[in-house]
């Protein structure tokens, strides 16, 4: 069978055109490969390529298909996980270097094993900042992601590898982690969809955590409508993450092409207006002309949220790794050594007020949500920053690049707020806007991406090459 | 220059914790101390309540 170019069809397509016979799972691998292969050695975002697993896992799909099973939403889907999740057989590295002396991984994680099960087939694990701790998609072990847009500008971390992969066309659809804004950085920079659920929607377990309170795992897609596939393939409690919160899946994809008429949606001003680049503004200013919005509010105290879990990651993450910073301290990517331990030195009870602070604010977030069913802010301050740019200008002030391009992702995710992040396809970079909604509402911010699609206001641009 | 508290406390604090801070590091350390610091003061200066309960509440 002739194998189509499908290294930029959205993966629902390639589900159908697989499940009907048209191509089969096997051609759809074999191209996908043949991209890694070639497109990646300037991309950088595979770490491992499990191309022998792939050819198996399509062969069955194949098989299944010509007995007349049903294979799945996800038929013949290529798929790529940031390299936190366990991949039966490769260390579960989370861009570390220290990681690659452990055993390989006995099993995938639960949302691989889900995916699969909808008919998507791993082809590889993705590059990442070390140990989450970044959001620039630099790695000191690997080398840094890249950019498919400007090969010499960041994609954004952590989840950089997610980001690079999706955008430049190795695959329809990636799987990264959300603890500040690992999935919304990323996705803004690289141009593409992404979703950070609800927290405690999707288990985390057989994944290399960051900091347990705040981490989530998401899908990165070139469309919508791959995204809430992608979602509602992996929804599903299991008690081996403590913090998945037993409750029954909501199916999204039927609902995304409801109208987003009717949905009271507003602007975030204040703090996130302050610091924002030019390009910023216009994004968020296009989608609310869009959308046609009016009105505008301000998160409450949404700076000291940000302060809040800035302190809270960087205490949970020096706690998890304090024991390799003891022995192992010189394997570490410096940058994330000196963050975490200074982190391990900041006075408990500085964690204490910040998750006292985090309840209050939870608390005006929500009631926010009783007026409004979704708010707007930017993804990120700025376009993808060149890669090796160590500083940038916010509102007048030199600033880290490193800690500061999630200044807008970690007031939501600090509460855990499900975040539709959606690609505005500027010139020459893109940038991405952030959908977001009361807990447990994926079906608003989906519903409004959506609708934001068909107007063109949002899309993965296709990079030159 | 002045001296420093804080170089002082970073000292102790890495004695304390048994952790390696090599003289290369602590420029970086510091800068990064005093930024999460600098955070967990815009925290603390919020008032609260003496019965607002922390994010996580443990159930038995």
């Amino acid at each position: 069978m002739a194998a189509p170019d499908t290294s930029w069809s959205p993966a629902g397509d390639i589900a159908r055109a697989v499940s009907g016979g048209e191509t089969s799972a096997a051609a759809v691998i074999e191209t996908a490969l043949k991209r890694i292969s070639t497109r990646d050695k300037a991309l950088n975002s595979f770490t491992a390529v499990t191309a022998e697993r792939a050819r198996a896992r399509a062969q069955q799909i194949d098989a299944h298909i010509a007995k007349g099973q049903k294979a799945g939403p996800l038929a013949g889907v290529p798929f790529a996980v940031k390299n936190l999740f366990d991949v039966s057989g490769l260390a579960t590295l989370a861009g570390s270097k220290i990681n690659r002396a452990h055993a390989p991984a006995k099993n995938d994680s639960p949302l691989i094993e889900r995916l699969e099960a909808a008919g998507a087939v791993l082809v590889g694990a993705l590059n990442m900042g070390e140990y989450a701790y970044d959001f620039t998609g630099e790695n000191v072990h690997d080398g840094p992601s890249r950019n498919p847009h400007d090969t010499s500008r960041m994609t954004g971390g952590s989840s950089g590898g997610s980001g690079s992969a999706v955008a430049g066309g190795l695959v329809p659809l990636a799987l990264g982690s959300d603890t500040n804004g690992s999935i919304r950085v990323p996705s803004s920079l690289c141009g593409v969809f992404g979703l950070k659920p609800t927290y405690g929607r999707l288990p985390r377990n057989g994944t290399f955590p960051f900091v347990a309170s705040l981490d989530h795992l998401g899908p990165f897609a070139r469309n919508v409508h791959d995204v809430a596939l992608a979602y509602d393939a992996m929804q599903g409690y299991d008690g081996e993450d403590a913090a998945c919160v037993e409750r029954a899946p909501d199916s999204v994809a039927p609902q995304i092409a409801r109208s987003a008429d009717g949905l009271r949606i507003a602007v975030a001003g204040g703090y996130f207006r302050k610091g924002a680049f030019p390009e910023a503004i216009e994004a968020v200013e296009r989608l609310a002309k869009a959308l046609n919005i009016k009105r505008e509010i301000e998160i409450p105290e949404a700076a000291r949220a940000r302060a809040a879990a800035y302190v809270i990651t960087a205490t949970e993450g020096a706690a998890l790794h304090l024991e390799r910073l003891r022995t192992q301290a010189r394997d570490f990517d410096p940058a994330v050594r000196d963050r975490l331990i200074a982190g391990a030195m900041i006075p408990s009870i500085a964690v204490v007020q910040a998750q006292k602070f985090r309840r209050w604010y939870r608390a005006r977030v929500l009631e926010l949500f009783k007026d409004v069913d979704a708010i707007i802010a930017p993804s990120t301050p700025c376009t993808a920053p060149s890669l090796g740019q160590q500083t940038f200008m916010l509102d007048g002030v030199e600033l880290p690049v490193r800690p500061n391009l999630g200044l807008y992702t970690q007031p939501i995710s600090f509460i855990g707020l499900p975040v539709a992040a959606v690609p505005v396809p500027l010139k020459p970079l893109p940038i991405g806007v952030q959908i977001i909604a009361a807990p447990w509402r994926e079906d608003v911010a989906l519903r409004i991406a959506f609708a934001l699609e068909k107007t063109g206001a949002v899309a993965a641009p296709r990079p030159a090459e | 220059m002045a001296h420093d508290p804080l170089d002082d406390f970073i000292a102790a604090a890495a004695r304390a914790l048994d952790l390696p801070v090599e003289d290369a590091w602590k420029g970086a350390v510091k800068a990064n101390l005093q930024a999460t610091l600098a955070h967990a003061k815009l925290v603390a200066e919020f008032e609260l309540p003496d019965d607002a309960e922390p994010a996580p509440v443990f159930r038995a």
